[in-house]
């Protein structure tokens, strides 16, 4: 593998200083934003508890509600795709699209599609995928990785995406006009026009969901510009790929999650555009639907007792926000489509912890829980890295390169002041979401000759300092 | 398909292997609000008004007899010269604007759609605590793409029959069977240096027309 584990590629990040403040502004103004509309719902305890419990239930009948979702799909002109890995789901939606005679799709935003590398495969198939969210776009003609998920294109300020624009749209297809400025609105208005020649001829689209629902068959896409609704509805055939997790089981319990959702994510009371459907309709909206189910490593995640809360997941990244370590890392460090805290606990268990990247994930944290407190379905993101990395202890052992790179990410996050002292701060405040126990990399059998505090007497900077190898 | 079949079968066995021996899970409490906001219609109705012009939509109120003459001014004023026209949209709502009509019968293509400057609707209903307003096809909504590429859509809300409160209280009225589109202020991004812009592919004005006292 190519990637470079987390403390390498965290260096890289925290050297580039445009990086830097770009997602530091960005975290710390998406933060405070969506504090404040959550503070507008009195019953927002409720409501996470509600959605925890909601997935929950989900999950430990997930074999059910995927049966019964199917049977809702089929019964209303769809029809149902199983890949049990990313080279089955590859392989379908390769074969779907081939038999429309089409060589090129538009895509909306999709994390289950960057995981499986799907617009890498069909251009090695001869088929042109078009991303199409505008920083989805950035990133695409920048021949580059997103870095959030929420703006995957943080990592970019606005005379860099200028730049891209200038350069790289003629040769995509429409070229930016003459003279574009750097300002955000000129630069919303080249990409408006870029895509929409490719939004008015496409024959076929690309998706995934938020949410599909067992009950009415029905799949939900939430989003900001219009071209989820432009992918979704003027194609003649649509293609949604989306991971068993998303599954919910009735009608009623998007009353929950659309009311958390937005304000977690873009902290808006709701986002501009949601798009729901159910099968195909006449006369509105594409001809074909297929949807393909996804597993690639979730029902491994789901397997794991304190693993699986991860699959509760919306995607709505409000962990990255508060998290002192992807402030300073950026989210290219955590070397997959998740990244920030859900990345460090999704990605190992998604991928295994045989390489040094996915084993080095659990240590880029120092377990402050700030994560664990805004994520509206109360997953506890500090006791899951905890867990795993008691995971990477056993598979590694004393010396093991999984130990090494483990013990880099660790270094990493403790030798820089600034993160611990944030850290720290975050720290007292969430006191009551601490773990038990503190494990460094020397947990359980790379340190049974020590004694691991019962309850962090002291803070963890001073407990690495005299315990680190 | 052999193949897919058999994917089907193993995942789903994958599936129970894994949850076979986990704990039932809690059940699901619903004590959370089925609405914030009193039981008003007039407070309601001006919750909905707030939330819309705060995320960037232009809202206007009228009696039903002025409402043509709010539609005309609305597209006038936006320099619109045709209007798309959904099947079942009352003749009377057009019926004070000289804007060149664009029946959709039969469908008109995506190209045909984007050379026209505005499109005229109403909606399922509207939701006062998020801005929300919710079109599901239904007569003088049209299909989706009609209130998708034209650059400025107009929307009637007849207040109070199609102002709801709430999210849980738009679900139960809402059929899934057919497609919605939830709509909360123009299409935006925050993409670049988290700037907000209106309007990238949705149309880029939505005007909300509030009709009350009918
Ligand atoms: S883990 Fe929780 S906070 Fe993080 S993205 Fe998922 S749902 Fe949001």
């Amino acid at each position: 593998m190519g990637m470079p584990s987390f403390p390498e590629a965290a260096r890289e990040a925290v050297g580039d200083t445009t990086l830097r403040a770009n997602l530091r502004h960005a975290t710390h103004t998406i933060r405070d934003k969506r504090a404040r509309a959550v503070a507008e719902l009195d019953d927002w305890a409720a409501l996470r508890e509600a959605g925890k419990r909601i997935k929950d239930d989900t999950l430990r009948h997930l074999d059910t509600y995927l049966v019964r979702l199917e049977a809702a799909v089929t019964a209303a002109g769809g029809t149902v795709h199983w890949a049990a890995d990313a080279a089955e789901a590859n392989r379908i939606v390769t074969a779907l699209v081939r038999a429309t005679g089409e060589t090129e799709v538009v895509k909306v935003k999709s994390m289950a599609t960057q995981e499986i590398g799907l617009n890498e495969h069909l251009e090695a198939e001869g088929i042109a995928a078009y991303e199409t969210d505008l920083a989805e776009l950035i990133v695409q003609l920048g021949e580059d990785r997103p870095s959030h998920i929420l703006v995957p294109a943080i990592h970019r300020n606005r005379a860099e995406i200028r730049d891209i624009f200038a350069e790289k749209m003629g040769s995509w297809g429409r070229p930016a006009p003459d003279g574009l400025s750097d300002t955000p609105a000129e630069l919303a208005e080249a990409a408006r026009l870029h895509l929409r020649e490719k939004f008015l001829r496409a024959k076929v689209g690309i998706s995934g969901a938020n949410f599909m629902v067992a009950e009415t068959g029905t799949l939900v896409v939430v989003e900001s510009e219009g071209n989820g609704r432009m992918c979704l509805t003027l194609p003649e055939t649509l293609i949604s790929v989306v991971g068993i997790e998303k599954v919910v089981p009735s009608w009623r319990d998007l009353e929950v999650f659309l009311q958390t959702l937005p304000r977690s994510s873009t902290a808006e009371r709701m986002n501009p555009y949601t798009s729901m459907w159910t099968g195909t309709t006449d006369e509105d909206g594409p001809s074909a639907f297929h949807l393909v189910l996804l597993d690639n490593g979730r029902t491994d995640a789901l397997a794991d007792e304190v693993g699986r809360q991860a699959l509760r997941c919306i995607r709505c990244s409000a962990c990255l926000n508060v998290c002192p370590v992807y402030e300073r890392a950026g989210g290219h460090a955590y070397g997959s489509v998740y990244p920030g805290p859900i990345g460090a606990i999704l990605t190992p268990q998604l991928r295994g912890t045989s390489s040094e990247i996915d084993a080095s994930l659990p240590y880029a944290s120092s377990l402050c829980g700030a994560c664990y407190e805004v994520c509206p379905v109360a997953i506890d993101i500090p006791e899951v890295l905890v867990h795993l990395r008691e995971r990477v202890a056993e598979e590694g052992g004393k010396g093991h390169r999984l130990e090494k790179a483990a013990i880099k990410a660790a270094s990493w996050v403790l030798d820089r002041p600034n993160t611990l002292a944030a850290v720290e701060r975050l720290a007292s405040a969430t006191r009551k979401v601490h773990p038990k126990r503190l494990p460094g990399p020397g947990a359980r059998q790379w340190s049974d000759h020590r004694d691991l505090p019962e309850l962090p007497a002291e803070p963890f900077r001073d407990w690495w300092r005299k315990n680190r190898p | 398909m052999t193949d897919a079949v058999s994917a089907r079968e193993r995942i789903l066995a994958r599936v129970r292997a894994a949850v076979a021996n986990a704990p039932e899970a809690a059940a699901v409490a619903r004590d959370y609000r089925t609405s914030h906001t009193a039981d008003d219609p007039a407070a309601v109705l001006g919750l909905l008004h707030e939330n819309l012009a705060d995320y960037r939509a232009h809202v206007h109120r009228t009696a039903p007899d002025g409402l043509a003459a709010l539609v005309a001014e609305r597209l006038a004023e936006r320099g619109a010269r045709s209007v798309a026209v959904p099947p079942g949209l009352p003749d009377a709502w057009l019926a004070a604007t000289d804007a060149v009509r664009r029946p959709d019968e039969p469908r008109l293509s995506p190209y045909a759609l984007d050379g026209i400057d505005a499109v005229v609707t109403g909606c399922a209903l509207a939701i006062a605590e998020t801005g929300t307003i919710v079109l599901d096809g239904g007569p003088g909504q049209g299909r989706r793409a009609l209130t998708l590429v034209p650059d400025l859509h107009v929307c009637v809300v007849l207040a109070p029959e199609q102002v709801v409160a709430s999210v849980p209280l738009a679900l139960p009225r809402l059929d899934p069977g057919r497609p919605l589109t939830w709509i909360s202020g123009p299409s935006a991004t925050s993409d670049i240096e988290l700037d907000r812009v209106e309007g990238v592919h949705g149309p880029r004005t939505l005007e909300v027309i509030l009709v009350t006292g009918g």
